[in-house]
C-alpha cells in the first residue's frame, strides 16, 4: 500500500491525532479525555472490556459518531461537524465492521466498485480493475460475481476488507472484525490483516485476538470506562501490565485461550 | 325507456374498466413518486421534515378517501383552478396513495439494517448515493408484498371517484343498471371485472411475501 499512498504531509506528522476527546450518549459518558496519536504505518490494537469505548473511539475518527469535546485531526483535516471535512476524511479512512455489512443486493465486484465510482469518480473500467486487484489480494478474486449470501463469513469479511481498500485509504479501522466469525474462519481474516500490516498500512484494530496483537501491533492500548488506561508495546503489555484493570482483563482473556 | 342488455352495454362496462385501469395507474405512479418523497422525509435527519411528512400521512390516513376526493374536486375551483375530472380524481387518489405508500416504504427503509447505511457512510457515499444505491433497493424489496397489496386497495378505491362524476367501472355499471334495469347483471359483471384485476395481484402479493419469508 505504501507505494500507492502519497503523503502530502511530512512523515513526522502523525496521521491521526485525538486530543482530549469527550463523548456522551445522553448522560452516559462513552469517552473521557481520550488522547491518541497514530503515525503513518503504525499498527494499533485497541482492547478492553465490552462497553469500554473502543468501538466508539474508532467510530469518532470517521465521524460515524459525533463527539462533544476535544479535537480529532486526520491527515491534517480536522473532523468537526463540517460535512465537507467529514467527506474528505471518510475517503481516506477505510472501515471494516464486525457484521461485514456487505450490500446483499450487489455482487462482490459491485460491492467493491460502488464507492470508487460514486465518491472518487472513477470510470467503470478503472473501478473494476482496482476491485479485481484487491479481491485477488484477499484471495477471493474467483468469487467476484457471487452475491455475499453465497459466501462464508470469512470470505465475506475478506470482501469487506477489499471493498474498503478499493478506496485506497490511508488508514484502516477494524471494529472487532473476527468476533462474528466461526472459529475456523478467524485465521483467514487475520492472515489478510497481517498481510495488510506487512505492506505498511496504518491500522487501528479493535480486537480480542491477542496473538494478532503480539504479532502485528506496534502499540497495544487498553481502555476501560471510556478512558485509555494503558499504552505499551505488546511484549510489555502482555508480560507486565501496569494497571490493575488491565491485569484483570488479561487474566480473563488469556484464560480462554 | 328500458333498454336491452346488449353488447353495447357490455362494452360500456368494459370501457369503464379501462378508465379504472388508467386511473389506478395514474394514482399508483403519482403515488409512487409522492410516496417516495414522503418515505424519505419520514426518515430524514431533520425533525421538522419528519414532522411535516407525519402530518401529511395523518391527514390522509385519518380521513375517508371519499372526503379527500370531495375536497380536491370542490377545493381546487375555490382556489381558482378549474381542472377536468381526470385531474381531480387522479390528484385525489395520488395524494391518498402517497400517504399510504410513504408509510409502507418508511417501514421498508427502517427495516434495512443500520449497518448497511453505516457501511455506505464509512465508504464516503453521500445521502443520495446511500439511498439510491444501498438503502432503497433493499427497502423496496422488503416492501414489495405490501406495495402490491396496496395496489389492490387502490384499484378498489378508484370506485369512489364515481361520486365526483368520474365514469369508471362502478359508475358505468350503475349507468347500465339504470338504463337496462338489470342491476344484478350490470353489477355482477362489474364485480367480475374488479376480481379479474385484483385477484392476480393479491395472489402475487402473497407469493412475494412467501418468497421473502423463505429467503430470510
Amino acid at each position: 500500500m505504501s507505494s500507492t499512498s502519497t503523503a502530502p504531509n511530512s512523515t513526522e506528522q502523525p496521521l491521526i491525532v485525538m486530543g482530549a476527546v469527550e463523548k456522551w450518549f445522553g448522560t452516559f459518558q462513552a469517552l473521557r479525555s481520550v488522547n491518541l496519536s497514530v503515525s503513518k504505518s503504525e499498527k494499533i490494537v485497541l482492547c478492553g472490556p465490552s462497553g469500554s469505548g473502543k468501538s466508539t473511539l474508532i467510530r469518532c475518527i470517521n465521524h460515524l459518531e459525533s463527539y462533544q469535546k476535544g479535537k480529532i485531526v486526520v491527515d491534517g483535516v480536522s473532523v468537526t461537524d463540517n460535512q465537507k471535512a467529514i467527506d474528505v476524511v471518510r475517503q481516506e479512512v477505510g472501515m471494516v465492521f464486525q457484521s461485514f455489512n456487505l450490500f446483499p443486493h450487489m455482487t462482490v465486484l459491485q460491492n467493491c466498485m460502488l464507492a470508487p465510482i460514486r465518491v472518487r469518480g472513477s470510470s467503470k473500467q478503472e473501478a473494476e480493475a482496482t476491485a479485481r486487484r484487491y479481491l485477488d489480494r484477499v484471495h477471493i478474486g474467483n468469487q467476484a460475481d457471487k452475491y455475499p449470501a453465497q459466501l462464508s463469513g470469512g470470505q465475506q469479511q475478506r470482501v469487506a476488507i477489499a471493498r474498503a481498500l478499493c478506496m485506497q485509504p490511508k488508514v484502516m479501522l477494524f471494529d472487532e472484525p473476527t468476533s462474528a466469525l466461526d472459529p475456523e474462519m478467524v485465521k483467514e481474516v487475520l492472515d489478510t490483516m497481517i498481510g495488510l500490516a506487512q505492506d505498511g498500512m496504518t491500522m487501528i484494530c479493535v480486537t480480542h485476538e491477542m496473538g494478532f496483537a503480539r504479532q502485528v501491533a506496534d502499540r497495544v492500548i487498553f481502555m476501560a470506562d471510556g478512558m485509555i488506561l494503558e499504552e505499551a508495546p505488546p511484549e510489555t503489555f502482555f508480560k507486565s501490565p501496569n494497571h490493575p484493570r488491565a491485569k484483570q482483563f488479561l487474566g480473563e482473556i488469556l484464560a480462554h485461550h | 325507456m328500458i333498454r336491452d342488455f346488449t353488447s353495447n352495454e357490455f362494452f360500456a362496462i368494459v370501457a369503464g374498466m379501462q378508465a379504472t385501469i388508467m386511473l389506478s395507474l395514474m394514482a399508483f405512479f403519482g403515488g409512487g413518486l409522492g410516496g417516495l418523497a414522503i418515505a424519505l422525509l419520514r426518515t430524514a435527519k431533520l425533525p421538522w421534515l419528519r414532522r411535516t411528512a407525519s402530518i401529511f400521512i395523518d391527514f390522509f390516513q385519518g380521513t375517508p378517501l371519499l372526503m379527500q376526493l370531495f375536497l380536491v374536486y370542490y377545493g381546487l375551483p375555490a382556489f381558482g383552478y378549474h381542472v377536468n375530472i381526470w385531474v381531480a380524481a387522479g390528484l385525489g387518489l395520488t395524494l391518498n396513495a402517497s400517504a399510504f405508500l410513504g408509510e409502507i416504504w418508511r417501514g421498508g427503509i427502517q427495516s434495512v439494517p443500520r449497518g448497511q447505511s453505516e457501511a455506505a457512510t464509512a465508504l464516503g457515499l453521500g445521502y443520495m448515493s446511500r439511498m439510491r444505491d444501498v438503502v432503497l433497493p433493499q427497502a423496496l424489496r422488503l416492501s414489495l408484498a405490501p406495495t402490491v397489496g396496496f395496489l389492490v386497495q387502490l384499484i378498489k378505491g378508484t370506485s369512489l371517484a364515481a361520486v365526483i362524476g368520474f365514469v369508471e367501472l362502478s359508475r358505468s355499471a350503475q349507468i347500465v343498471s339504470s338504463t337496462t334495469y338489470k342491476p344484478l347483471l350490470a353489477y355482477g359483471l362489474a364485480g367480475a371485472c374488479y376480481f379479474v384485476l385484483c385477484f392476480p395481484l393479491s395472489r402475487a402479493s402473497a407469493a412475494l411475501e412467501r418468497r421473502l419469508a423463505a429467503r430470510s
